[in-house]
Parts: C-alpha cells; structure tokens; sequence
C-alpha cells in the first residue's frame, strides 16, 4: 500500500517533470518571436534574446547581483505569504458569515479598483523607503485575490457532506478541518499562484518607485543607463525566480491535493 | 426497552409544515422500516432523528452508544480514497490513523469491498461500490444504532438485493437497532421487523404492522405475498404510492 503510495508519487513528480518540455516548447516561440523583432528594430531597441542571457549570465556571474535577486524575492515572498494569510483568514470568515461577505464585497471593489501604483505612493509616505513599502503594496494588492478564492471555496462547499459529518457526529471544528478547509484548498491553490505572480510584479514595480534596492532599483539604474540589455535581463532573472518559486512549491503542493481529479482522467494527457 | 424515542417532534421549512406530532419508538436490536409516500417528510424525520437537523417542536430522545448513518447518495469525499473515507467517522473521533485504517479495512471486509480498490477515488468506483463504502463507513465505528435514509434507491434491482442482504447480514451479526427509511415496500418487508407508514402530510404515524418473522429468515414469496395484501387489503397502504402534487408541479 505504502509502496504503491510512493510509486505513485514518483509516477506523478516524472510526468510534472515530463511536461517541462511543452512549457520549453512554448518559451522557445516566446525566443523566435523575440528574435525576428530584434532582427527588425535593431540592437538598441530590442537585444537579441542570447545577448540577454549572456547579459543575464554575466549578472548573475556576480555574487553581489544574487544578493540583489534574493532581496527582492523575499520580499515578494514575504508579502505573498503575509497577504495569503490575511485573505485566506478573511475568507474563511467571509464565507462562513454571509453579513461579513456582504460588508466585504463592496471593499474587495474598492481595493481592487485602486490601482497599485496608488499605494505605492501612499505606502511611501507613510513607511518611508523601506521593506514596509513593498510588503504592505503587496499585501493590499494582492490579498483581496486569495480572499475572493477562500470566500468562493466555502460558499460552494457541499453542504450534503456537512450533514453527513453532523451525522457522524462532527462538531463546528472537525467539518472545518475535515472538509471546509479541503474544500476551500481546491479553490485556494488557483488564488495563490496568481497572488504569487502578483507579489513579484508588485514587489519590482514598489522597489523601482520607492529606490529601496532589489531588482527593481537595479531596473531603474539601467533606464538611468539607457541599457536595455541590462533591463531585459534583469526582468528575466524576475520572471526566473517567480517560476522558481511557483513550479517549485505553489504547484507540486496543488497537484498533492488534486491528486483525486487526476485520477479521474484515465488515460491521455494528464494536466 | 427503547433506544430510540420520538416525542410529538415536529418540523417546518419557511414555515411550511412538513412534519407535526411524530411518535415512535425503536427498541434494541430492532429495524424498523418507515415508509410513506413521495414528500410526506420521511427524510426530514430520520434527519432529525439522526440529530442533522434539530427539530423545531418536540424531543428526541437517545439511549444508544453510537449511531451511523447511510444516506440516499454516497456522499463521499471527493479527494479522498475509499480507505479515507471508510475511515471518516473514526477520523472525527480522534483516532489514531495506524488503528484507523485496520478498523476500516475490516469494515470494508464485511461489505465485500474489494481490498484492491481501498486505495481508490470516488471517481474511480462505480454506483454500487460506491455505495458499499457508504455502508461501511456507516459500521466502521460499531454503531449500536444505524439510520438509512432511501439508501439503495438509485442502484439497480440486482444490486439493491445484495445491499438488503448485506444490511441484513451486519444487522444479525452486530445487533444494531435501526430506522430504515424507504419508499420500497418489498424492501422494508425484507429487512425490518416492523413497518410504520407516515401520514401523507406527515402528521403523525398513520399507523404500523409487525412482520412475522426474523428478517433474513422470510422466503421471497412471503415477502411478495405480504407486500400484495398490503396493497390491495389494508387501507392503512393505501396512499403508499401516491405522488405529491406540489413538488412534481
């Protein structure tokens, strides 16, 4: 049984490593397309994509350039992971409370209809230049997605399964362990890879107009440089740990959870 | 001695009555059988009864250890394997998953669930396996006591055979007293001992009917020629197939 728990596991983690090579597939068109524009406009304009990796190699070839990649990935983590809490948390309260979700709803508008850029500038005067910037533009930014998945998860849960547990003699507590939050991670996952890409966009664009370092700051010397290789590569090293992050925790962790859609599908293609 | 008591319960939705002055009694070691016709509130009262809903007027009185429950559907976990949620009772008492598993594979055992397909998804069973994780879920705690609500209706005539025969089976070898909930008459004149038929509006228990025998023990053609009399004779079946007009239309 445990072997075959594990077989599986294995079976899963080789196709996940397997489809790699559709995404590669895609990234290469993404590289062609590239290419014919630089072949049109011009080195100036747009660099060819191998001068940017060489840019990029050469970036990252300085240990100084890692630290720089690694400040702005924490922060983004940090604000990923404080702003999931906060959204998971009021979510679940959300969906549980309809008077909470109808209070909710209208501010969910509001934030989400304030564009970032405004709180940066908010966040600026009022935190200075300072990892608060970032973490608290990511938090408003960001949160009220996850929130909008938690709320949505438990207002579809099946509530024939909630009788059932009450059957069985489940209190308030064990149906919110045992099948609200299990319901609510289904819609939970999708809400956090798009916060998590969120994060990172967030994170570069508040360090560039805040001047606090990372790679946004790193951003804003290559425009002050007119380096255009050195802008393209370092929005490359962004997107790289965003992916890192996202392919290497958000979606193993997702895909241990779907493992019963899987099994749905028989044969063919497995997404 | 009763383990199961009903008093003057009564329930409404959106006030509606659907169920008004219910009184019944199950004894230890006995399957009762209620029937009624179509939306007289038969599933509203073994809900109640099994402590799902609270009723609205009324006690429900229980003297037993641990009650199961079978419902119309399987109602699975989706994300869960049949091992898993054979075991979900024992998870909601708090035991330990090594004892938990044993407990369930034996469970699964006494329904004749393949030990092959423990480690599968609900949606890798079929309609009757699915089912049958369903009733073992129901005995895996040992229940004294046990609530169906119209279990077997979706399956097939072949299947819903072999489900009675295994409810009947655990209900000898368990003693467990139980509240079976059908609208099938041959159904409940196979498994119970003792039949109650719900008034059409569900107020109140029209009336009941003890069956000869030991459940298990009766030959088909008894059950069949017991189920013919109610039809035609006693007119306390007499509305058992009608159909209530405000929900069909």
């Amino acid at each position: 049984m445990i072997a075959a728990a594990w077989t599986g596991r294995l079976g899963r983690t080789g196709r996940f490593l397997w489809s790699a090579w559709s995404g590669l597939a895609a990234l290469s068109l993404l590289a062609a397309l590239w290419q014919f524009g630089h072949e049109v406009y011009g080195d100036f304009i747009l660099p060819a994509p191998l001068a940017t990796v060489r840019a990029m190699g050469a970036i990252l070839s300085d240990p100084k350039s890692w630290d720089i990649a690694v400040l702005t990935s924490r922060r983004a983590v940090e604000g990923f992971v404080v702003s999931a809490l906060a959204g998971a948390l009021a979510g679940l309260a959300a969906g549980y409370s309809p008077a909470t979700m109808r209070a909710a709803r209208p501010l969910v508008t509001v934030l989400l209809g304030v564009p970032p850029i405004a709180w940066i500038v908010l966040a600026m005067i009022w935190f200075g230049s300072t990892d608060g910037t970032v973490v608290v533009t990511i938090l408003i930014a960001s949160s009220p997605l996850v929130f909008v998945g938690v709320a949505e998860g438990v207002t579809t849960r099946d509530r024939s399964l909630d009788d059932m547990a009450r059957a069985f003699g489940a209190g308030p507590v064990k149906r919110l362990t045992t099948l609200g939050l299990r319901h609510v991670a289904a819609h939970l996952f999708p809400a956090l890879a798009i916060s998590l890409g969120t994060a990172f966009k967030v994170a570069v664009m508040a360090e560039l107009l805040a001047n606090v370092g990372g790679i946004g700051g790193e951003l804003a010397r290559a425009r002050a440089n007119l380096d255009v290789a050195g802008a393209l590569a370092w929005v490359m090293i962004a997107v790289a740990a965003l992916i890192a992050f996202e392919y290497g925790i958000v979606h193993p962790v997702r895909s241990e959870f779907e493992r019963w859609r899987a099994a749905a599908v028989p044969w063919g293609v497995k997404r | 001695m009763s383990v199961l008591q009903l008093r003057d319960v009564g329930h409404s939705y959106f006030g509606r009555t659907v169920l008004d002055g219910i009184d019944l009694s199950v004894a230890r070691g006995e399957v009762v059988a209620l029937v009624g016709p179509s939306g007289c509130g038969k599933s509203t009262l073994v809900h109640v009864a099994a402590g799902v809903m609270e009723p609205r007027r009324g006690r429900v009185e229980r003297a037993y250890a641990r009650h199961g429950m079978v419902f119309q559907g399987p109602r699975l976990l989706p994300w869960a394997t049949a091992l898993d949620n054979i075991a979900y009772p024992l998870r909601i008492s708090g035991m330990r998953r090594g004892e938990r598993a044993q407990r369930a594979r034996a469970a699964a055992e006494r329904v004749a669930f393949d030990r092959a397909d423990l480690g599968k998804f609900p949606v890798e069973l079929s309609g009757g396996m699915q089912q049958r994780v369903a009733i073992a879920r129901a005995l895996v705690a040992e229940p004294d006591f046990l609530f169906f609500d119209e279990p077997f209706t979706a399956l097939d005539a072949a299947l819903k055979r072999r489900m009675q025969d295994l409810v009947i089976d655990a209900s000898r070898a368990a003693h467990f007293a139980a509240l079976f909930v059908t609208h099938d008459l041959i159904e409940a004149a196979r498994i119970a001992h003792r039949i109650l038929v719900l008034d059409v509006a569900g107020r109140g228990v029209a009336g009941e009917r003890r069956l000869d025998g030991e459940p298990g023990a009766r030959e088909d053609r008894a059950v069949f020629e017991t189920v013919q009399s109610f039809l035609k004779g006693d007119p306390l079946f007499r509305h058992i197939h009608d159909v209530d007009e405000r929900r069909v239309a």
